[in-house]
């Protein structure tokens, strides 16, 4: 008798939940980030329903800040697949002239966290998917698939709801929401395996290239466009450098690479020494509890 | 490679949990460099003097740093040379006994630590019984801390005693039992030159070898997660295959419509395939239009029980407690529906095993409950087919999932009818007994034992609770049949249209009398059961109240002809 692999039961789990999540609650949303674990998200959708289309929208949450070729490639994806894309910018945030340069951790509140609920209030989505994975961060390691947010979109972590078997709990009162994490026991290896085999289309910038950076505190950050105004002693170098995660570019460390092919960067990724967290700006603002925090105020 | 292993960790608290998987993690060079500079600052902060304190790698939420202890299951990925690994480290505290539960419904196997000083506690026996519940197969008992009690041999003797005892009690089938220390490292990745004593190999070589693979189940189920329409050529139905394999061209039941039909196609994912098996997502197309719709499951065994009453081992995992009569949302498979737990049976005491009587049951107690379903669904032991005997009841207010459960039993009617004459078979409980309880203020019925009645076979007039005539003609509309009892005998089993009026008592398959009075009279009833049945499908049952079927029953029956109700105060059965 046959059996499945590693990858096949990742596949099999992930499509199991987006299935529920499309055939239970009332008005799902996909949120879609550009990342390779979006990728692999948007792929699993598509696989779920073939030869229909994913039933339900796809959101990205714009700060204004993203790589422009993030944008480029969400606009082809979109078009490739006929996807019903949406995007939200919080205007006020915009307005106010919130950047990433001056505002610190309120510009994540902000142009991320606020806009986020923001657009699921706009639209009234009752269920949102999102890419997280339990490996990337301690307080997700203890978050559900499904996970509950009250109607001011906070988790309270300390009373989840139990999750037996594959028997999701998808009833919600009205104005409450689920976030849905249909990849949560995924790992980095598992994503960038899976990506390999079945051929899915990343953003350009994992692959490494002759990039403009600029070293600040530690990290390499890429001048993406005039916005970004430099300190006194830094310089623009050109660099070879790769992203194993992609964000806000001025929030979003590269690293030196000359990874070019798929197998290269999951060779790179299998003998890397720092979780790939760490080569994003955000998360160690605030201490070892920064992203529960987030979380519990509604941050995905 | 071995496969993957999913398993736990649990255990009573401070027995260590935490600490041995952080163990695990750290020694196999398993972690980033940062995660590793983490947890050295964190150390330095910490409770344990500078010392690493390997839990700090998994209890991940503030309130748990800041308690010292585990709320919530934490899952961890890891690799070593020989296999892959998820493990979720589950809460000790009673309290959080549900998060382990969680825990326990996604592994393959359990690691149950024990501390060498204590023993086998209550918590301990609490989460063997629920692991054992949830259907892990494969244990290991970690007898921890070994090195406060001088890794004295004799100890850990007597704490194999014990966990042998436990064993035996829960019928547990695979079992290792290993002395390690979690803090000190003893037997977890290397072996303890401190207990030369032991010679067995350490955890971590017993988890990478053990072999998990369950007997396949060869029977082809899916329960149907959506119907998948997207123009007028395909409607394919989306699920998971949840046991064996199906092929295009194989020839399938719909449950509970019960229709025979073939697999026209089959995809997974994007791709046309022959053939799908056990655990892959499919979208499968048959031969003609049937009834499918979510929930129903597609099967090659046309047996499969469809029932609207089971009883099922019960985890109660709510604040608030579960009181008989209480209605609730099961979820069974991918079905979604009304239930009510109609009667506590029994409680287990989770220390002793014994099995109690009661009418009520609180947060983390074990109970085996009758659940009655507002419809027919497919169902079954969840040692014979595990996914359909897998479920959860769900608050309809404060929508927690308040239990989790697993079917032992179901009741399908279908099986076992007690009349039967070649193709012609009626269900029903004219032979039975009903009592009241006292206690609890329900009606019961008594079943009695399994007894099949035929042509030829004499009937029991009289019980407790019923006395009828020794000529009478039992009528089941429901069944379409008709049984004759002349002179306390079964003189014949007959379709319910060959039946004529012949002047003696007719009763319904209940032993209530019907006030058929003539042959007149019975086309009347008949006709009229048929119009309400039509009129309920029509219009759904749930809104009038009482349902036109009932309301037929009602004008042409009478209960207290033949039968009464005995007063019953010690009536409890399993």
């Amino acid at each position: 008798m046959s059996t499945l692999t590693h990858l096949d039961a990742l596949e099999a789990e992930a499509i199991y939940i987006i299935r529920e999540v499309a055939a239970e609650c009332e008005k799902p949303v996909m949120l879609y980030s550009i990342g390779k674990d979006s990728s692999v998200m948007l792929h699993l959708a598509l696989k779920a329903f073939y030869p229909e289309k994913p039933p339900f929208p796809f959101l990205h949450v714009n700060t204004t800040w993203k790589f422009h070729e993030m944008i480029t490639f969400r606009d082809r994806m979109a078009r490739k697949y006929d996807l019903d894309m949406l995007e939200y910018v919080n205007q006020e945030g915009v307005k106010k002239g919130i950047n990433p340069f001056d505002h610190g951790s309120a510009y994540t509140d902000i142009m991320k966290t606020q806009a986020l609920k923001q657009a699921l209030n706009q639209y009234g989505f009752t269920a949102a998917f999102g890419g997280g994975r339990r490996d990337e961060e301690k307080s997700r390691a203890k978050e559900r698939i499904f996970s509950f947010r009250n109607a001011s979109h906070a988790w309270d972590p300390k009373n989840q709801r139990p999750e037996m078997w594959k028997l999701y709990n998808t009833e919600i009162n009205k104005g409450e929401s689920i976030r849905v994490f249909p990849i949560s026991n995924w790992t980095e290896k598992d994503i960038w395996q899976y990506i390999k085999r079945e051929q899915i289309e990343i953003v350009p910038l994992y692959y490494a290239d002759v990039r403009p950076v600029v070293e600040r505190d530690g990290n390499l950050i890429m001048v993406d466009d005039d916005r970004m105004k430099l300190r006194d002693g830094e310089k623009i170098e050109m660099k070879s450098v790769r992203f194993r995660t992609l964000g806000c570019y001025p929030l979003t460390g590269a690293v030196e690479s000359t990874a070019h092919t798929l197998d290269e960067i999951v060779d790179e990724t299998l003998s890397a020494v720092d979780s790939e967290r760490t080569s994003r700006v955000i998360d160690s603002d605030g201490g070892a509890a920064s992203m529960e925090k987030r979380k519990r105020e509604g941050y995905f | 490679m071995n496969g993957l292993l999913k398993f736990i960790t649990c255990g009573s608290v401070d027995d260590g949990k935490s600490t041995l998987i952080g163990h695990i993690l750290y020694d196999s060079k398993l972690l980033f460099a940062d995660q590793e500079k983490a947890l050295l600052l964190d150390s330095k902060a910490g409770s344990r003097g500078g010392k690493i304190d390997y839990s700090l790698l998994l209890d991940g939420l503030t309130a748990e740093r800041e308690q010292g202890i585990t709320i919530d299951v934490a899952y961890r990925y890891f690799t070593t040379k020989r296999r892959s690994f998820i493990v979720a480290d589950t809460p000790g505290h009673e309290e959080y006994t549900r998060n382990m539960a969680v825990g326990a419904s996604f592994a393959q196997l359990a690691v149950i630590l024990v501390d060498a000083k204590q023993g086998v506690l209550v918590q301990t026996r609490r989460h063997s019984r629920i692991c054992h519940l949830m259907g892990i197969e494969h244990f290991v008992f970690a007898v921890n801390k070994m090195d406060l009690v001088n890794y004295d041999e004799a100890r850990f003797q007597e704490i194999t005693e014990e966990i042998g005892k436990l064993s035996r009690e829960l019928s547990l089938k695979d079992v290792k039992i290993i002395p390690v220390s979690a803090t000190e490292g003893d037997n977890v990745t290397e072996k303890s030159p401190n207990m030369p004593w032991y010679d067995d190999g350490t955890l971590l070589d017993w988890l990478e070898t053990v072999d998990v693979r369950e007997q396949a189940d060869t029977v082809f189920y899916m329960p149907v997660q959506r119907v998948c329409r997207p123009n007028h050529q395909f409607r394919g139905f989306q699920g998971q295959v949840e046991s064996g394999k199906i092929a295009v061209g194989d020839e399938i039941t719909t449950l509970p419509s019960k229709e025979t039909v073939q697999v026209k196609s089959i995809h997974v994912g994007a791709r046309e395939v022959a053939e799908a098996f056990a655990g892959q997502p499919v979208n499968i197309q048959l031969s003609r239009e049937v009834d499918v719709s979510r929930g129903c499951v597609l099967t090659d065994d046309p047996k499969l029980p469809v029932t609207k009453k089971i009883r099922a081992t019960l985890l109660w995992m709510d604040d608030e407690v579960l009181k008989e009569g209480k209605d609730y949302l099961l979820k069974l498979g991918t079905k979604h529906i009304p239930a009510v737990v109609k009667q506590i049976l029994c409680k287990t005491d989770v220390n002793t095993g014994e099995k109690l009587k009661t009418v009520q049951i609180g947060k983390n107690e074990i109970a085996l409950c009758e659940l009655e379903l507002s419809e027919k669904i497919v169902a079954d032991r969840f040692e014979k087919h595990k996914t359909l005997g897998e479920l959860i009841l769900i608050d309809r207010i404060s929508h927690m999932t308040s239990a989790c459960g697993v079917v032992e039993e179901v009741e399908t009617g279908e099986e076992k009818p007690y009349f039967k004459n070649g193709e012609v078979k009626a269900g029903g409980f004219i032979f039975e007994e009903f009592y009241f309880n006292l206690e609890n203020a329900y009606l019961t019925r008594q079943r009695t034992e399994d007894k099949q009645y035929q042509v030829g076979d004499e009937v029991p007039v009289q019980g407790d609770s019923f006395h009828y005539p020794d000529f009478f003609d039992i009528i089941s509309v429901e069944d379409e049949a008709a049984i004759l009892v002349r002179n306390r005998k079964i003189t014949d089993i007959i379709e319910l249209g060959r039946y004529e009026y012949s002047g003696v008592p007719v009763l319904d398959e209940r032993g209530f009398e019907l006030r058929i009075h003539s042959a007149a009279g019975l086309l009347d009833f008949r006709k009229e059961f048929k119009e309400a049945v039509n009129r309920d499908e029509r219009e759904g049952k749930q809104n009038t109240g009482m349902d036109a079927k009932a309301q037929v029953y009602n004008r042409w029956s009478r209960f207290e002809t033949y039968r009464r109700v005995i007063c019953n105060t010690n009536f409890w059965f399993i």
